[in-house]
């Protein structure tokens, strides 16, 4: 394929405020009217977003040496248990971490509270050894005092994910809300034309090395995400019709914002945390202009059975329908609501157009490209022999 | 003619008078029941929609307030800090009532109070637990 541009080409294009660059959302709506072709010419860059819950996330904290100093055996930050096994005061918190006394008040809190600039209780203990003579430490930390603040986020910004619905008579409570039985409602979580890993699905230039907007600032794709899966059913658009690819993502938390981060509870399942993301792609030829201009109708998804074991898939929907507030499933006329901000995500999105537009950002080739052919394995049971 | 929803809370003296049917009877009020909990003997508390002329709605919650009901307008019992709202839409998958609902073009949440049933399932839906009603 004819090559349009280089990343070279584009950056020197944005630091002098010349690149035309627009949203997903809005060369979507270009390419009704306009051809890959033309839309390669003319766009240099445009902008992904996405602002939902993710899980699997986390901060790498390094507290700095007391005096006499500890070696951390076992550590609470405002009594969340949070990982020991990293040397002496290196630490992990992950987002959906908790006391299960205090179910509602986890991880994700934690680190929202320290990027508010609160100061957290850190509670630790130590066996005591010769260079780490002491046992036990409480004291308050902030921002300010610890080192590194670091986000490290092993599994988000899904490439497409499935609706959720509930056949059972009882209402159940999921990391997809609350679904009401008898399918009175369906809920989703993808900004659908918006989300980034949809307008490059075949991750020709989202890989390891990306700089991306992240939680407010400027953050790094590290790695594929954790069950990364290239593997699933694809639609005539390439787009897969279920959750398949993730990223890994890392960024100073000390120039993040309480705008793009948030720490939640999900009733009767757990803390979560939205992270707000926006990924810059650029436009180098024809292919990843007709990749970005895939418009909601063209995204589809599936619809599970969150009340039955095995989630069986009932029917495949795509994101306009999802969005006009109302699906068919089996017949069945079902309300459905988002789980994910796309108005968040849009400001993201406008944010991002911002700083790449004003030279603040600039879009990165991948140091490598994620892996392809991979698939998912499950969790085999088999027996363990009693010692 | 107006509509207005009230939440009333009953004494436990007041719990076996026949107040509706006086709203009903003495003023032209069409009442609705959109939820009701009567503890006999402790307390009552009742969602009641008042459909009638402005200045009988207006005795006739006088009339309530008369027989020691406590009658305030549903509006003044929901609380919704709307100032650290998301958008996520989690409370419209629950809300059945068509209260809380998202604008199609901006995709933030819409509150109309007036539509609200008490149903209280935003209350845990909201993943930020931004949402309280007095019912009770």
């Amino acid at each position: 394929m004819k090559k349009i541009k280089t990343y070279e080409e584009i950056n020197q294009k944005l630091k002098q405020g010349k690149a035309v660059v627009l949203t997903a959302e809005e060369v979507s709506e270009m390419a009704k009217t306009t051809g890959p072709d033309e839309i390669a010419e003319k766009v240099d860059v445009v902008t992904t977003a996405t602002f939902g819950a993710m899980c699997s996330s986390g901060a790498i904290i390094n507290f700095g040496h007391a005096d006499p100093p500890i070696r951390m055996e076992k550590i609470r930050l405002n009594g969340v248990p949070c990982y020991e096994g990293l040397a002496a005061v290196d630490s992990y918190i992950g987002a959906t971490a908790c006391d299960p006394e205090n179910p509602q008040y986890g991880g994700a809190h934690v680190i929202l509270d320290l990027l508010e600039g609160k100061d957290v209780i850190i509670e630790a203990w130590g066996k005591g050894t010769d260079c780490y003579p002491r046992k036990y430490i409480k004291t308050k930390i902030n921002i300010n005092t610890v080192n590194e603040f670091i986000l490290f986020n092993p599994r988000n910004a899904y490439q497409n994910y499935n609706v959720a619905v509930n056949t059972t008579k009882r209402m159940i409570h999921t990391y997809m809300g609350t679904l009401l039985p008898n399918m009175r409602n369906a809920t989703y979580s993808t900004s659908g034309e918006l989300s980034p890993l949809l307008n490059d699905p075949e991750f020709r230039t989202i890989g390891i090395g990306t700089r991306i907007f992240l939680g407010g600032a400027q953050g790094f794709v590290v790695w594929n995400g954790t069950q990364f899966n290239t593997t699933r059913q694809k639609n005539e658009f390439g787009i897969p019709v279920t959750n398949a690819a993730t990223i890994a993502v890392m960024g100073n938390l000390k120039e993040m914002s309480p705008e793009y981060l948030q720490a939640v509870y999900y009733e009767k399942y757990g803390v979560s945390m939205f992270v707000g993301i926006g990924i810059p792609i650029p436009i180098l030829d024809e292919d990843m202009a007709r990749r970005v201009s895939v418009r909601n109708s063209q995204i589809e998804t599936s619809v599970l059975d969150y009340g039955t074991v095995g989630t069986p898939k009932l029917e495949q929907v795509n994101y306009e329908q999802l969005q006009s507030g109302f699906i068919r499933v089996k017949g069945q006329k079902v309300r459905t609501a988002p789980v994910s901000s796309l108005a968040k995500a849009r400001k993201i999105a406008d944010n991002l157009k911002y700083m790449l537009q004003n030279g603040k950002f600039e879009v990165t080739r991948p140091v490598q490209l994620f892996p392809n052919n991979t698939s998912l394995n499950s969790l085999k049971e088999t027996e363990v022999e009693n010692d | 003619m107006i509509k207005r929803r009230y939440i009333l809370n009953f004494p436990p003296e007041s719990g076996d008078k026949p107040l509706s049917y006086h709203l009903v009877r003495d003023y032209d009020i069409r009442i609705n029941i959109l939820k009701a909990e009567v503890y006999p003997g402790k307390r009552g508390s009742l969602l009641l929609e008042l459909q009638g002329k402005k200045e009988n709605i207006e005795k006739g919650v006088e009339y309530l307030q008369k027989h020691q009901v406590v009658c305030e307008s549903l509006e003044k019992r929901i609380h919704f800090e709307e100032e650290k709202c998301i958008d996520c839409g989690n409370c419209t998958a629950v809300c059945f009532a068509g209260a809380l609902t998202m604008n199609r073009e901006t995709w933030k949440l819409k509150f109309d109070k007036s539509k609200c049933v008490v149903c209280e399932l935003c209350i845990p839906a909201c993943p930020l637990h931004l949402f309280e009603i007095d019912f009770r």
